[in-house]
C-alpha cells in the first residue's frame, strides 16, 4: 500500500520527464526500485568482473614463461587472493541478486520485492564491503608497508593469518569486507524468500512458476545456511587477531583444521548458490530457443532441490589432504559422488528439451550451449577429483584450478552472459548487437579451451596452485605460454561485450517488448518495464501464461501436470 | 596387483586422446626437464591412483562420449533450418517419469561402482600396514624449507631427502610424520604419491615405497607464505649401499678444517648461530637448516638455486636476490668476510 506522505522515490514519481544530471545521480542513489537496483548490482558485478580479470591478466604474464620478473612474490599473491574473493563475492553473489532482483517480481507477476528499502540496504552494504576490500589496496597497511592488500589466498587457511604471520592490517580488511558483504548477501536473500512466497500474482502456485524463480529460492536458501559458518569464522578469526582468542592459534593449542571445517562448509554450498542461477538461466533460455516447454518441470524443481541438500554434506573433500581418517575419506567420497545423480538429472532433461525442438542459434542460445558442454566437462572432472586418492594428487595443483574454472567460468560465466544478452533488451529496450555478440562468443570460447583444457595437463604434471613462479626444468613453459595467450583472448572477448552494452544502449536496435517470443510474464510488459511493472495484476493458469496467450487453441493448461 | 595390470592395458587406449598426446608433445618440448607428471608413478601409493585414475578416465570419458554425443546430435538434427521451418512450432512434450526415472538409475549405478572402486584404494593406501624394515622420517614444514628427521639414525637435514629403494626382496618403505613449525603445508612429490598436509597441532602420516632410484622432485602445495613457490623437495632414492653410505656421512660431526679457522670463527661469532647448526661446533640453532653437511646437497634455499661458492655468497649478501621474503637476513658482512665464511661452509661435506 502507497504511502501517501511519504513518496517512495523510483517508484511513485518514476514517470517524471526528463531529470537533470544530478537528480538523475540522485535517483539512483536513493531508489528503493527493484529493477533499479537489480541494475546497480548488474553494473557493479560487471565493473568487479573487469577488475579481477585485470588482475588475472598481470598473474598470467608473469607465469607465461619460466622464472619471470613481471610481478613481485607480494604482488602476485595479493592478485590470486583479491581475483579469487572479488570474484566470488564481488561478482558472482552480487550478479545473481542483481538479475534475481530484476527477474524475480517481474516473473511471478508482483510490482516490487518485499522489503524495498532492505533491498537497498542490501545492495549498499554490498557494495561497501567491495570497495572496502579494495581499499586495501590503498590503505591497507600489510607486512611489506602501506598499500598491501589481502595475500592470504581466497580460502586464507588458518594459521597463516594469525597476526605472528600476517602483521598489518591486509587480512582484517579481507575479514570485515566479507562480513559486511555476508549481511548485504543476507538481506538479499531474505527478500527473495519472502518475496517469492508471499507476493505472487493470481494463479501463480509454486509449480508453475518460472525454473528461474524456484532455482532463486534454493538459491536464496542455501545462502542463508552458507554465509552463516563464513561470518561465524570471520568473527572467530577478528576475535583470534585483536582479543586473545586461540581458536585456530595453534601455539596455544587451537585448531587450524576448524578454520577449514568452517571454511569449507561455507565454500562448497557457496559455488551451489552460484551454480544454481546458472541453472536457472539456462532453464530459461534453452526452452524458448528451442521452442519447447522445459522437459521433466518437477524432475527440474526436486534435482535443484535435491543438490542444494546435497551441497551441504560434501565440503570436507576439499580436505581430503588434511589427514582424516579413511572412513572419513571415504563418507565424503560417496556424498560428494551423490551430487552427479540430481545433476546428471538435469543434463538429460536439458537434452530432452532440446529433443525435437526447433534450436535457433542466437547469441544467448549460443552461450548456454556452450554451459551444458563445459558444464558436463566440469561435472566429470568433479567426479575424478571425488576419487580421493586421485585427490590426494590432484589437490591444490592446477587440476583443481581448472576444474573450477570449468564450474565458475565455463558454467556460471557462460550462463550469467546468456543472461545479459537475453534480457538486456527487457531492461534497456534496445537489443544487444548480434555480430558482436557472436564476435564476444566465439573469442571467448577459444579463450576459454586454450586456457582451461591446458590447465588441466599442467596440473597433472605436478604444478601447484598459489605458485608466482616455476623453474625451466620443471617442463611447464610451454603449457603455460597457451594459458596466458588464451586468457588474453577471453579478456578481449570481454573487452568487446562491454563496448556492446555501451553502444547498443546508445544505437541498439528498438527491442519491443517480446523480442525473442519467450512465454514467461516479464515479456508481457513494456521494456523496460514501467516503475509499477504491470498495469493490471496477471493472472496465470500455467508455466508459460504467454503461450496460452499466443496459443489459445493449445494452451499448457490442458496438459500440464 | 591383478587389477592393476588389467588396469595398465588401458594405458595404450588411453594416450590415443589426441587432446591428451597434443599436450605431452608440448610438455615435451621444453627440452631437458624433469617434469614431476603423476604420469609416471613410481611407488605402490602413486601406482595405485595412477590405476584407478585410469579405471576412472575411462568411466568419465565414456560418459563424455555418450552424453556429449547426444547433445551434438540433438544439436544438429533439430536445429532450424529456414525461415519455413521457423512459422511453426514444435509439438510440446511436458516430460515423462518413466524416461526421469530411467535416467536417474543409470548415474546411481555408476556412482555405486566408482564409491566402491575408491573406497578399496583409499583402505589399500591409508590404512596399510606399516612393516618393521620401515624407515621413519619426521618432516617438519618451516616458512619456507623442509627439515627432515631420521630419528633412529640420528640425523637430521634439510630440503633433500635421502629414501632407499624398496625392492619386492627387500622392501624399505618410507614413513613420514609430517608436523609443521608455524603454518600449513603440503609435502607433494607426484611420482611417488598423493600430497598430505603438514599442519600445526595435527600430526599426519605418509608413505611411499620407491621402486627405483633417481631423483624426484615435488614442492610444498599450501600456500603458505610469500616464498610458497620456492618451497621445492628433492627425493634421492639411493641403492641400499649408496643409502647407507650417506646415513654413514651424516652421522659424523661437521668436518673442522683448520685452513678455514677464520671463516668459522665468523660464522660461530656472527649472528648464524642463532638459526642454524653444524654439529660438533658452537652453532646450535634450529631456526634455519641444519648445515652440517652443507656441501652434500645440490641447491640451496629450498631448491631455489644450486649449491655453489658463487651462489652461497650471493645468498649470504642478501637472500632477496633468490627469495625475496626469505625469513633469513641479509647479514651485513663485508664481501671478504662472505668470502670467507663460503670457504668455512664449502668444507662441511
Amino acid at each position: 500500500m502507497a504511502d501517501q506522505t511519504l513518496p517512495i522515490p523510483g517508484t511513485l514519481d518514476a514517470a517524471q520527464p526528463r531529470l537533470g544530471m544530478l537528480e538523475w545521480l540522485h535517483s539512483w542513489v536513493v531508489t528503493v526500485d527493484h529493477k533499479k537496483l537489480g541494475i546497480l548490482y548488474i553494473v557493479y558485478a560487471l565493473f568487479f568482473l573487469l577488475v579481477a580479470g585485470a588482475e588475472a591478466m598481470a598473474m598470467r604474464i608473469q607465469l607465461a614463461v619460466p622464472s619471470n620478473h613481471f610481478l613481485s612474490p607480494e604482488l602476485f599473491n595479493e592478485f590470486f587472493t583479491m581475483h579469487g574473493t572479488t570474484m566470488v563475492f564481488l561478482v558472482g553473489m552480487t550478479i545473481i541478486f542483481g538479475i534475481g532482483n530484476y527477474l524475480v517480481p517481474l516473473m511471478i507477476g508482483a510490482r516490487d520485492m518485499a522489503f524495498p528499502r532492505l533491498n537497498a540496504f542490501s545492495f549498499w552494504l554490498s557494495a561497501f564491503g567491495g570497495l572496502f576490500l579494495y581499499f586495501s589496496f590503498i590503505g591497507g597497511f600489510g607486512l611489506y608497508g602501506m598499500g598491501s592488500a589481502p595475500d592470504v589466498t581466497w580460502w586464507a587457511y588458518a594459521p597463516l593469518t594469525a597476526k605472528a604471520f600476517t602483521p598489518g592490517h591486509n587480512t582484517d580488511y579481507w575479514a570485515l569486507s566479507l562480513i559486511v558483504m555476508g549481511f548485504g548477501t543476507l538481506g538479499a536473500a531474505i527478500n527473495i524468500l519472502a518475496t517469492v512466497f508471499s507476493m505472487r500474482c493470481k494463479g501463480m502456485t509454486l509449480m508453475r512458476m518460472p525454473l528461474f524463480v524456484w532455482l532463486m529460492v534454493v538459491t536464496s536458501a542455501l545462502t542463508l545456511i552458507t554465509i552463516t559458518p563464513l561470518t561465524a569464522a570471520q568473527i572467530m578469526l577478528i576475535i583470534d587477531r585483536y582479543l586473545g582468542g586461540h581458536f585456530f592459534d595453534a601455539q596455544a593449542g587451537g585448531a587450524p583444521v576448524v578454520w577449514m571445517h568452517f571454511f569449507w562448509i561455507f565454500g562448497h554450498p557457496e559455488v551451489y548458490v552460484l551454480i544454481l542461477p546458472a541453472f536457472g538461466i539456462a532453464n530459461e533460455v534453452i526452452p524458448v530457443f528451442s521452442r519447447k516447454a522445459i522437459f521433466g518441470y518437477p524432475a527440474m524443481v526436486a534435482a535443484s532441490i535435491g543438490i542444494a541438500f546435497v551441497s551441504t554434506t560434501v565440503w570436507a573433500h576439499h580436505m581430503f589432504t588434511v589427514g582424516m581418517t579413511s572412513v572419513g575419506n571415504t563418507f565424503f567420497v560417496l556424498s560428494t559422488m551423490m551430487v552427479g545423480i540430481p545433476t546428471g538429472i538435469k543434463i538429460f532433461n536439458w537434452i530432452a528439451t532440446l529433443w525435437g525442438g526447433k534450436i535457433r542459434f542466437a547469441t544467448p542460445m549460443l552461450f548456454c550451449i556452450a554451459f551444458l558442454f563445459q558444464f558436463l566437462c566440469a561435472g566429470l572432472t568433479g567426479i575424478m577429483l571425488s576419487v580421493a586418492p586421485w585427490d590426494w594428487q590432484l589437490h591444490n595443483s592446477y587440476f583443481v584450478i581448472a576444474h573450477f574454472h570449468y564450474t565458475l567460468a565455463g558454467s556460471f560465466v557462460f550462463c550469467i552472459f546468456a543472461a545479459i544478452y537475453y534480457w538486456y533488451p527487457k531492461a534497456t529496450g534496445r537489443m544487444l548487437s548480434e555480430t558482436f555478440g557472436k564476435w564476444h562468443f566465439w573469442l571467448f570460447l577459444i579463450g576459454f579451451h586454450m586456457t582451461f583444457d591446458t590447465m588441466h595437463f599442467v596440473g597433472m604434471f605436478g604444478m601447484p596452485r598459489s605458485i608466482y613462479t616455476y623453474q625451466a626444468d620443471r617442463g611447464w613453459g610451454t603449457l603455460n605460454m597457451i594459458i596466458s595467450i588464451g586468457g588474453f583472448i577471453q579478456a578481449i572477448g570481454v573487452l568487446l561485450f562491454a563496448w556492446n552494452l555501451i553502444h547498443s544502449y546508445l544505437h541498439g536496435k528498438e527491442a519491443g517488448n517480446d523480442p525473442w517470443d519467450a512465454w514467461t510474464l516479464e515479456w508481457s510488459t513494456s521494456s523496460p518495464p514501467p516503475a509499477y511493472n504491470f498495469a493490471a495484476d496477471p493472472v496465470v493458469r500455467s508455466r508459460r501464461p504467454l503461450w496460452d496467450i499466443k496459443h489459445p487453441q493449445d494452451p499448457d493448461w490442458k496438459y500440464e501436470r | 596387483m591383478r587389477q592393476r595390470r588389467a588396469l595398465s592395458s588401458l594405458r595404450s587406449w588411453l594416450t590415443l586422446i589426441p587432446w591428451f598426446g597434443l599436450s605431452t608433445t608440448f610438455a615435451l618440448a621444453d627440452g631437458p626437464r624433469s617434469t614431476p607428471t603423476i604420469w609416471a608413478p613410481a611407488s605402490t601409493p602413486a601406482h595405485e591412483i595412477y590405476g584407478i585414475s585410469l579405471f576412472v578416465l575411462l568411466i568419465t570419458g565414456t560418459i563424455f562420449a555418450v552424453v556429449g554425443g547426444l547433445l551434438a546430435y540433438a544439436l544438429i538434427k533439430f536445429r532450424v533450418r529456414d525461415a519455413e521451418d521457423m512459422k511453426h512450432e514444435p509439438a510440446q512434450i511436458y516430460g515423462s517419469v518413466q524416461v526421469e526415472l530411467a535416467w536417474t538409475v543409470i548415474p546411481v549405478l555408476i556412482v555405486v561402482v566408482l564409491f566402491l572402486t575408491t573406497a578399496r584404494i583409499i583402505f589399500a593406501i591409508q590404512d596399510a600396514p606399516k612393516p618393521k624394515s620401515a624407515l621413519d622420517v619426521t618432516v617438519v614444514g618451516h616458512q619456507f624449507w623442509w627439515e627432515f628427521r631420521y630419528p633412529k639414525l640420528g640425523i637430521v637435514t634439510a630440503n633433500e631427502l635421502h629414501v632407499p629403494v624398496s625392492t619386492k626382496s627387500n622392501p624399505e618403505p618410507t614413513y613420514l610424520k609430517l608436523l609443521s613449525a608455524d603454518v600449513d603445508h603440503s609435502f607433494w612429490v607426484p611420482q611417488l604419491g598423493g600430497k598430505t598436509d603438514l599442519i600445526p597441532n595435527h600430526p599426519n602420516q605418509m608413505w611411499f615405497d620407491p621402486d627405483a632410484t633417481g631423483l624426484y622432485l615435488g614442492q610444498c602445495a599450501q600456500f603458505c607464505g610469500i616464498e610458497h613457490a620456492k618451497m621445492l623437495i628433492r627425493v634421492y632414492v639411493d641403492t641400499p649401499d649408496q643409502f647407507q653410505a650417506w646415513v654413514e656421512n651424516e652421522q659424523k660431526p661437521g668436518v673442522q678444517d683448520p685452513s678455514v679457522a677464520a671463516g668459522r670463527h665468523i660464522f660461530e661469532t656472527e649472528a648464524c648461530v642463532n638459526c642454524h647448526t653444524v654439529r660438533g661446533t658452537a652453532a646450535r640453532g634450529t631456526v634455519g637448516p641444519d648445515l652440517t653437511h652443507l656441501m652434500n646437497r645440490a641447491t640451496i634455499a629450498a631448491g631455489a638455486a644450486q649449491n655453489t661458492p658463487a651462489n652461497l655468497h650471493a645468498w649470504i649478501k642478501d637472500p632477496n636476490v633468490f627469495k625475496p621474503g626469505a625469513l633469513m637476513p641479509a647479514m651485513q658482512l663485508s664481501d671478504q668476510q662472505i668470502d670467507q665464511l663460503v670457504a668455512y661452509l664449502t668444507t662441511l661435506h
